[in-house]
């Protein structure tokens, strides 16, 4: 599920176009009717992000845009792959009605819970 | 030039486990690396959180590239001191209603980061924005530490 380093390798196990990704940190929060889901991807902005659900699969996608610099490298500890990232969702989760946020390098992803299985108070007659 | 990581004591201190995929993260660089070039970065298992920093160097400036995501601008500080760039702040925990994360792999909490920097630099005029969770600081270098062009007359 986690891949820390992932590799899409094309369909003919063509070394020229693998691409490699690295696992980005995240955090779940579960509210009462839905899941809070963060990703950090710095570096990240909205037009980098590919959000996809599939079999009950999120993977979340995002590709760096860094700023172009005008200067020579000294020191790097920053990693150049693509972050790449899947979750797998709980039956419960409402997939089509997922929403995200970006902002400064936080993928923020809303997975609402379907109605039958949201907390609810029963009134006692 | 050193490039000396300097650890505070605050955050040093045991980790949470929560991070356990950084373990992956430093096997795969262990073993991706030629073996001396992580002697400069230390492993963050137990460090808490050391942001990745990249430096750069132009003519004119010196550069440096800070990967914080999810900070607010005002919690971001940065200094210099005798040469030395130190990037500290606090990321706070934001929960819409205060839950607590199922399960947290960010490290929330303070952070300082420091860096020598290679040349003098002009400290009055350092600038430094903040945009898709990338800090990017310019430090443009004192005029003694631009190369100069000295023109040599024949005659």
């Amino acid at each position: 599920m986690n891949t820390t380093v992932w590799e899409n390798r094309g369909r003919n196990g063509d070394r020229t176009q693998v691409e490699r990704y690295v696992a980005p940190a995240s955090s779940v929060i579960e509210n009462g009717d839905s899941y809070t889901l963060q990703v950090e991807m710095p570096g990240v902005n909205k037009e980098g992000l590919e959000i996809s659900v599939e079999n009950n699969e999120l993977t979340i996608i995002g590709r760096r845009s860094l700023p172009m610099i005008d200067g020579a490298l000294m020191h790097r500890e920053s990693r150049p792959e693509d972050f790449r990232r899947a979750f797998e969702l709980d039956p419960s989760i409402e997939t089509d009605k997922i929403s995200a946020k970006m902002d400064q390098g936080i993928v923020t992803l809303t997975l609402p819970k379907a109605e039958q299985v949201k907390p609810r108070k029963i009134a006692v007659k | 030039m050193s490039l000396i990581r300097y650890q505070s004591p605050e955050i040093t201190s045991w980790p949470t486990f929560g991070r356990l995929s950084n373990l992956r993260d430093e096997l795969d660089t262990l073993f991706e690396l030629p073996f001396w070039s992580n002697f400069g970065r230390q492993t963050q298992l137990f460090s808490g959180w050391t942001p990745a920093l990249d430096l750069y160097q132009s003519n004119d400036n010196v550069i440096a590239l800070i990967e914080l995501p999810g900070m607010r601008k005002e919690d971001i500080e940065i200094s210099l001191h005798d040469g030395m760039l130190t990037i500290a702040g606090e990321r706070k925990m934001e929960t819409p209603g205060g839950e607590k994360a199922e399960r947290s792999e960010r490290y929330i909490g303070k952070f300082r980061r420091s860096i020598t920097l290679p040349t003098r630099v002009d400290a009055n005029k350092v600038s430094a924005t903040y945009k898709d969770g990338i800090l990017t600081v310019t430090l443009p270098k004192a005029e003694e530490a631009k190369p100069k062009q000295i023109q040599v007359n024949v005659s």
